[in-house]
């Protein structure tokens, strides 16, 4: 298993937000996180990243215990890619600076270097022109893509994204989609959260709905998304339908 | 090829409403500001001391010989030269310290909680302890402690006046700091940076940046109370003024200084204004 989360605890204040959640991601492989807001899909996936301590179980990269407080949060983060809802770049930065940062001041490259490897991922998404733009000239679909050059440049072991379509205009979100489905090409392993059915459909090799901070059902997209064995499940899926978006 | 568009007629009438009315307002505003203008020309000119004022405060030849120094009196304009001097180093140095002090009390973890502690109690005194007794304490206390190799009192002066606003420009700096989102430094913290990179390459530049006009602001303030230096005893443009004012019985080498100050000031003013301004239209612009 490239990453492996066992019982893993987390709460805030009185809120259990992972109830004893246990997941497993084998290499080149795609899960979707699936459930309600507040079903614990974007704390475990920065309980994975280190961005947020844990308050017990264990969360095991390539076999190696990530959450022992004697391991450097910064050498595991080099491992892990992650993108946000809300894109996150810096604001002060060029699109190229964005994108060279880690891998300049973190991983030590060369700038000529780290620029031409940028500029290679920026044609291939179509951004080429933009690379110095700032990130407000840029529409929400061109942000977060070029927020997941970011995160790839680092080339990580594991990728987690966040809800990335979720603040994008309806139009804007293919680009995303299409970028996320050429990754899955490569053999990119991939957590991601998403409210899009249709397309964790598409691109999950495995889905796994949360309920209450706990993993409630996972198998095949077929199986989750049209015939799942939990009351829970059905009565998210319903109400998915209902509002249009399955 | 469409024709180009014809302001319709209704869109006519409302340009000929609008430019009368700005006639208008201009009129009006002349004529007031003349109005009130004159009153106060009148209203100074007028009064029964008049020229008893304008002989103390405004002797054009008191103000000559005071500015370029004459009978053994110090000049005001050499007196200047010594602010000018203190105002740039002060600036750089106080600027310096407040950045140092801002970034220690943002730390995190046990091992930094004295240095966390002594830095809120930095900012907490010295914001509130007049200027004045800092230069005191500074320029005669510290010789008092006939300790070897203490500075001049001009370095030490300048020393409390370092120290004073640090303390306000630290808290400017923090305030800058803190205005940046967690999410930046989420994002920064996920590609691998450590804390130190994350300060210095994400959360520092969008802070300088956001709190610029007031930390110009906090330097206009500075450099005027650099002056303040002329209690330690050091001859700078006010001491200078003073020990003019004292041989000739006459209050205008005070006003020289002023308006040498004021002269001295009106360029970071501009760009202070001429940086808010930018800041504000950068936010208007929008995404």
């Amino acid at each position: 298993m490239l990453l492996s989360c066992t019982d893993v605890r987390k709460t805030f204040g009185a809120n259990v937000v992972l109830d004893n959640l246990s997941l497993d991601v084998a290499e080149h492989e795609v899960v979707a996180l699936i459930g309600a807001s507040g079903s614990g899909k974007s704390t475990l996936l920065r309980c994975v990243n280190l961005l947020t301590e844990i308050d017990d179980g264990v969360v095991r990269l390539d076999g190696e215990d990530i959450t022992d407080p004697r391991v450097d949060p910064d050498l595991v983060r080099q491992k892990i890619g992650l993108v946000f809802q809300s894109y996150n770049l810096f604001p002060h930065m060029t699109v190229l600076d964005n994108i060279t940062l880690a891998p300049v001041r973190v991983h030590k490259r060369p700038v000529a270097e780290a620029r031409s490897q940028a500029m290679e991922w920026l044609s291939r998404v179509g951004l080429a022109d933009k690379s110095g733009s700032y990130p407000d000239r840029l529409s929400g679909g061109q942000q977060q893509r070029v927020a997941i050059v970011r995160a790839l440049v680092n080339s990580p072991r594991l990728l987690l994204l966040d809800e990335v379509t979720s603040a994008l205009d309806p139009e804007l979100v293919g680009e995303v989609l299409t970028m996320i489905r050429e990754l899955k090409g490569e053999g990119m392993t991939m957590v991601l959260a998403t409210h899009e059915m249709g397309f964790a459909r598409q691109v999950a090799d495995r889905v796994a709905f949360l309920d209450k901070g706990r993993v409630l059902e996972q198998g095949p997209p077929s199986q989750v998304l049209g015939d799942p064995a939990e009351a829970r499940t059905r009565q998210f899926l319903a109400r998915i339908i209902e509002a249009g978006r399955l | 090829m469409t024709a180009p568009h014809q302001p319709s007629r209704t869109q006519l009438e409302r340009i000929a409403y609008r430019r009368k009315r700005a006639i208008r307002s201009t009129l009006i505003a002349a004529f007031s500001t003349a109005v009130v203008g004159l009153l106060l020309y009148l209203g100074v000119t007028g009064s029964p001391g008049w020229a008893r004022v304008k002989s103390s405060f405004l002797d054009w030849d008191i103000a000559v010989k005071a500015l370029t120094g004459r009978d053994n009196y110090p000049s005001i304009l050499s007196g200047l030269w010594l602010n000018i001097r203190l105002m740039v180093i002060c600036t750089a140095c106080a600027l310096a310290l407040g950045l140092l002090i801002a970034i220690l009390r943002t730390l995190r973890g046990p091992v930094t909680f004295p240095v966390r502690a002594l830095a809120t109690t930095y900012t907490y005194s010295f914001r509130g302890l007049p200027l004045i007794i800092v230069i005191y304490l500074f320029a005669f206390g510290i010789p008092g402690l006939r300790l070897q190799g203490t500075p001049s009192v001009t370095v030490l002066g300048a020393a409390a006046i370092v120290v004073t606003y640090g303390a306000y420009l630290a808290e400017v700096f923090r305030a800058g700091i803190e205005s940046v989102h967690p999410s930046q430094v989420a994002a920064a913290r996920s590609l691998g940076l450590s804390y130190r990179r994350t300060m210095r390459h994400v959360v520092l530049p969008q802070a300088i940046r956001r709190v610029t006009p007031p930390l110009l602001n906090d330097t206009v303030a500075l450099q005027k109370d650099v002056g303040l230096i002329s209690l330690a005893g050091p001859i700078d443009a006010i001491r200078a003024a003073q020990i003019n004012q004292a041989g000739t019985a006459n209050f205008t080498p005070y006003v020289v200084a002023g308006v040498l100050f004021v002269l001295l000031a009106l360029p970071l003013i501009g760009v202070t204004d001429w940086v808010t301004l930018r800041a504000a239209r950068r936010q208007n612009a929008g995404n």
